[in-house]
């Protein structure tokens, strides 16, 4: 490092009085997820205006985060109308899964990428065209740990963790549960068959997060998809009559 | 691994402000992440090199300013190093704590030519 200006090259003082250096210093001071932030904000302030819910559904791979949405879409699309975005890093299978519930979907693959952005969702939105006072559901990728500190102008995160995972998931990966609006424990129905401890799940995410809301169903089976359902009509209900 | 996509999103702050500052070439950059911000560093270094390949940034030197977590306890007011997020007060035990510091992820500064 030079000792005369601190920049990284070497430079020798030739004649004691002139130390010429090409490089200098110039402040930043911005933020990294600046840029993000702004993109969500401008989706944000467009669901406001159309009076769009919007949720962005969150989880690990393999949660039943596809299988809830349908049952969620054949439950709500007579008395809604429903637009999804998909996000995974390859394949459209799951927007076509969507579809075929008979409403339109999205895909967005991200590649490389382990989570969606509010660009991208920016994007979408241009294709999807929702309609006012809809519905509109942010399918992410499967991913714990990244979607966390994306914000992408939702309304709402909703966490979904499976009872096959392991009751300790909200303390092994904390930011998201603790970014949630809800969390879902989704196949309760297998219950019976496997050591889950309910209690502890639930405890766990009220320290990490103690407003969380709570909603235990089973996407396949039926169970508590009523109280999922009703909670996403209450709350568009608040939204339309502008909370 | 969202290292990658944050290195992408340093890359473009950088760009921009090259046209606004009037430098072509990046020797060094200075980058404050803190403690609590959920960002690995050697993830980070290593996504740096890969992302400034072939881009003003390339061959730059990283930076890494750490910067150590403070929150503070809404029950019993006591002032907490935070080794980690929702560490509970060590004096009331209370959670969650709020976070005053740690939780920065900023390009602070640059060397350029």
């Amino acid at each position: 490092m030079c000792i005369d200006c601190g920049c990284s090259s070497e430079h020798v003082r030739v004649d004691n009085e002139t130390h010429f250096c090409g490089s200098r210093r110039v402040s930043i001071e911005m933020d990294i997820l600046a840029s993000n932030n702004h993109y969500a904000t401008i989706n944000r302030q467009f669901l406001t205006e159309k009076k769009i819910f919007a949720l962005n559904l969150l989880s690990s791979p393999g949660s039943g985060k596809t299988t809830l949405l349908t049952q969620t879409i054949y439950d709500l699309k007579e008395s809604i109308n429903i637009t999804v975005i998909e996000g995974d890093q390859q394949t459209a299978n799951d927007a076509e899964r969507i579809r075929a519930a008979g409403v339109n979907a999205v895909q967005i693959n991200t590649g490389k990428g382990c989570h969606l952005d509010a660009q991208m969702i920016g994007h979408a939105l241009k294709k999807l065209q929702p309609q006012d006072c809809s519905l509109l559901f942010i399918e992410n990728v499967g991913n714990l740990v990244c979607p966390a500190g994306f914000d992408l102008g939702e309304a709402c995160k909703v966490v979904i963790l499976s009872v096959t995972e392991g009751e300790d998931k909200p303390l092994k990966y904390p930011d998201i549960f603790h970014a949630a609006d809800v969390m879902i424990i989704n196949k309760i129905d297998l219950l019976p068959y496997i050591e889950f401890d309910l209690g502890r799940c639930i405890e766990y995410a009220k320290q990490i997060n103690p407003e969380i809301e709570i909603i235990q169903l089973s996407a396949s089976k039926g169970d508590g998809l009523d109280v999922w359902c009703g909670w996403i009509q209450q709350q568009q209900l608040l939204l339309l009559k502008g909370r | 691994m969202h290292e990658i996509s944050l290195c992408q999103s340093i890359l473009k702050i950088i760009e921009q402000q090259a046209a606004q500052q009037n430098f072509s070439c990046v020797k060094t950059v200075f980058l404050e992440v803190g403690r609590l911000a959920g960002v690995e560093p050697d993830a980070l270094r290593f996504g740096f090199d890969a992302v400034m390949k072939g881009s003003m940034v390339e061959g730059a030197r990283l930076e890494i300013i750490d910067v150590s977590g403070l929150a503070v306890c809404l029950r019993c007011n006591n002032r907490v190093d935070m080794k980690q997020r929702f560490d509970a007060c060590p004096a009331c035990g209370d959670i969650p704590l709020l976070i005053e510091k740690g939780e920065e992820l900023r390009v602070k500064e640059l060397e350029v030519e």
